[in-house]
């Protein structure tokens, strides 16, 4: 059947027409529902790509932002990380929204900074790797701030941050990739599992 | 009220709702060649614009959570069709002091069906018979016999899958072949076996043959984005169109009832409803009417159905209305198994919701509470939402590749256990008429009480100790923040939250302690029926939609027959 011919707004158009009209069940035709997920997949997989303008977040706190969820959720082998998943933008564009978010996100970037500035003088984008790595180390683990309860904001902050981190990463496309998972596909009909070991 | 706009035409039967209850109705009386109009308090769907099936979350800006992240954790996402809510705006309700109980309303066409989990479990012989068997409650008007016919009749029509298995507590229906078990399922099979709990093919009203013109599943496990090829059940999808194909259906949206009229016969005659468009109240005569609005909005619009000779409500002499208020009782736990780190990646979706369950299996025991609750089951490799790895981060905590690989290595790994049982009725859960507050369309709205009875927290006590057994018997780790005190002993949700609640117009033989007689038939106005989950007598540890599009059903063959003799 013709189907290259008919078009997703057809298809989904032929649905609505259908229950609008009462006929009994709107139903299209098995090939027709494989083809209009085909379409959608297609028209939606072309999201337009370009440079990003922040909504919340001012240059400089955004240059932070992009370089501790590339460090949260780093590129790795051949796959991509936070940056390249599109993280920082999803973070972004929530906070832009949420004012719990900004005072979190917003808030802790500042801490960040000044607690960078106390300790090497500089903030944290300006500090060598070294310096980096052991402000992060000390900030990532809940266990650091019950030892230094002065860490207890920057551990906050950072716990938050990273689960917002990880959602950015692993709900894109390269993260869903990464976790490989592969549904979200018509299939005419379910295998099961296939043989594994202790299951 | 000083403008009533009246339409000149007196329809047959007026329907109030449009989901299960409503459209089995609608169904059956169209068929029957009667003209019916029907009021729904909402839109209808347009599958364009609402379903959203095949999505991808890096399609949404929001990933699916919504502006400002505030989906983030919630039962809806913006992948989910438009399906109900836990607050309507300018709708209210409230709780008493010291009452919890939230009330989910869907006020769309095909109503609660658009998202019930599609799960359609029969009631058993001895579910019609509680008191009878244990002392509690009541037993039903109708034995499991009497109903059974219906259940054959609304399974073969909407199409269940499931197996033939030969248990008491869970009885056969007519069904089409169940799917394969995901590997998780396979893993809670072997579980059971060892743990011996019966775990068997789900009963599920989604389609694994084509019917009536519906082609079969697609496997995309996305029942609640709306499907496209009507596989599932919906009164939307399956119920309404046939009805309106036959001409005499007039389906009605965004119409709020507000009260049914009372003639000087005694007989219902009109209903007034507002049209929330544009805010006009209007009327529509019938020579009888369902009510079908669910189970807590039949009771609301009874309850403020008040006149000379019904004083404290329609078809309320008894008292009845709004009183034997349940919900299910919820309680759940997660396992952790490690030996789901080796599956490969695989589609693993499958239909959209589970393809095992747990029965009730200690029917032929003594426990140590009363009646009986099933398990249900997901998780593993599923969609990646926004949420995913918040437990794995706050386990493992860190940064960098090992986190990175942490999470991929756990991802579907983790299984969760949803236990469903029987609540009995108690003194302490109603739903009354709150006498201060109305809603914006000027109706009073409903207050909830509510008190859990000791039965209900000992069951949720045998769930967790169920799924710790299960869990282990696996070789998982078991998962579970419930403690035994505290507001939520065991775990157990709020009242109202497992979106079952029924019982506010029981059906009875004796029109003193109930609302309506064995064909859901008021006792006081012979015109008027309600046959959606308040004509329940009982809230078995079945999901309740497939018994009431039985009961409905049956209700509304009776009505047809009733009209044809010129009886009503």
């Amino acid at each position: 059947m013709g189907l290259k011919s008919v078009s997703r707004r057809d298809i989904l158009k032929s649905l609505t027409m259908g229950a609008m009209a009462g006929s009994v069940l709107r139903v299209i035709p098995t090939q027709a529902a494989e083809y209009a997920h085909h379409l959608v997949d297609a028209e939606k997989a072309a999201t337009p790509g370009g440079s990003y303008t922040p909504k919340f977040f001012r240059p400089r706190q955004y240059k932070t932002l992009q370089s501790l969820c590339q460090t949260i959720i780093p590129p790795e082998g051949d796959t991509g990380g936070a940056l390249e998943a599109g993280a920082p933008e999803f973070v972004d564009l929530l906070t832009s929204e949420n004012s719990d978010y900004q005072l979190k996100l917003g808030g802790g970037l500042m801490w960040l900074d000044a607690t960078c500035t106390d300790r090497y003088g500089k903030p944290y984008l300006d500090c060598a790797a070294p310096q980096q790595k052991e402000i992060l180390d000390a900030i990532a683990y809940r266990a650091n701030a019950l030892k230094d309860p002065s860490l207890a904001q920057g551990v906050a902050f950072f716990a938050f941050l990273r689960n917002l981190t990880a959602d950015g990463f692993f709900t894109s496309e390269i993260g869903i990739k990464y976790l490989g998972y592969i549904g979200n596909k018509y299939m005419p009909d379910f295998p099961g599992c296939p043989p594994v070991p202790d299951v | 009220m000083a403008q009533v706009s009246r339409s000149a035409k007196a329809y047959d039967v007026c329907i109030i709702g449009s989901g299960a209850a409503g459209g089995a109705a609608a169904k059956v009386l169209t068929d029957g060649g009667l003209n019916v109009v029907m009021l729904e308090a909402g839109p209808r769907l347009n599958p364009e614009k609402d379903f959203k099936m095949f999505a991808w979350p890096y399609q949404l800006p929001h990933r699916g959570v919504g502006v400002g992240g505030k989906l983030r954790g919630e039962l809806n996402s913006e992948f989910m069709a438009p399906n109900g809510a836990w607050e309507i705006e300018g709708e209210p309700y409230t709780s008493a002091p010291g009452s919890r109980f939230r009330w989910f309303r869907s006020r769309i066409v095909g109503g609660r069906t658009n998202h019930w989990g599609r799960i359609a479990l029969r009631f058993a012989p001895v579910d019609f018979k509680s008191r009878s068997t244990d002392g509690m409650g009541d037993d039903w008007p109708i034995t499991y016999e009497e109903i059974a016919p219906y259940y054959d009749k609304v399974e073969s029509y909407i199409g269940v899958f499931g197996s033939k298995e030969n248990i008491p507590s869970a009885p056969d229906g007519v069904f089409m072949p169940p799917p394969k078990p995901r590997c998780t399922e396979t893993l809670v099979q072997k579980a059971c076996a060892k743990a011996k709990v019966l775990c068997i093919p789900s009963r599920m009203a989604i389609l694994t043959k084509p019917l009536n013109g519906r082609p079969a599943c697609h496997y995309c496990a996305q029942c609640g984005r709306g499907c496209v090829t009507a596989s599932n059940f919906s009164s939307s999808q399956v119920m309404i169109p046939p009805a309106q194909a036959t001409g005499r259906l007039t389906l009605i949206t965004n119409a709020m009832a507000r009260e049914i009229v009372v003639g000087k016969n005694g007989k219902a005659e009109a209903v007034d409803y507002i049209d929330k468009t544009s805010r006009e109240e209007k009327r529509v005569n019938a020579k009888a009417f369902v009510l079908a609005a669910s189970a807590c909005e039949s009771a609301r619009l009874l309850l403020n159905s008040r006149s000379a000779s019904f004083p404290d409500g329609l078809a309320n002499s008894s008292g009845v209305v709004g009183r034997y208020l349940t919900d299910t009782v919820g309680s759940s736990g997660t396992g952790y198994f490690p030996q789901l780190e080796k599956v490969p990646p695989h589609n693993h979706d499958g239909v959209g919701g589970m393809h095992v369950y747990v029965p009730w299996w200690k029917f032929d025991r003594k426990n140590d509470f009363l009646r009986g609750y099933h398990i249900e089951v997901y998780g593993g490799r599923s969609m990646p939402g926004v949420g995913e790895f918040d437990g794995v981060c706050d386990e493992f905590e860190g940064y960098g590749a090992s986190l990175k690989q942490k999470c991929r290595s756990m991802y579907g790994t983790f299984i969760g256990f949803e236990g469903r049982g029987e609540m009995i009725p108690n003194e302490h859960c109603y739903c009354d008429i709150d006498p201060d507050t109305v809603d914006q369309w000027g109706i009073p709205v409903l207050r909830f009480h509510w008190q859990w009875s000791d039965n209900e927290i000992k069951m949720a006590k045998d769930m967790q100790e169920t799924f710790r057994s299960i869990i282990e018997a696996g070789g998982g780790t078991f998962l579970s923040s419930a403690t035994a005190d505290g507001p939520r002993p065991y775990g157990i949700a709020d009242g109202g939250v497992i979106i079952h609640e029924i019982g506010t117009a029981r059906t009875g033989s004796n029109p003193k302690t109930s609302v309506l007689n064995k064909y859901c038939q008021a006792h006081d106005v012979k015109n008027l029926f309600v046959t959606d989950g308040a004509a329940f007598v009982s809230n078995a540890d079945k999901n309740p939609t497939l018994t009431i599009l039985a009961l409905s059903w049956r209700a509304s063959e009776y009505l047809l027959s009733e009209a044809k003799k010129g009886n009503l």
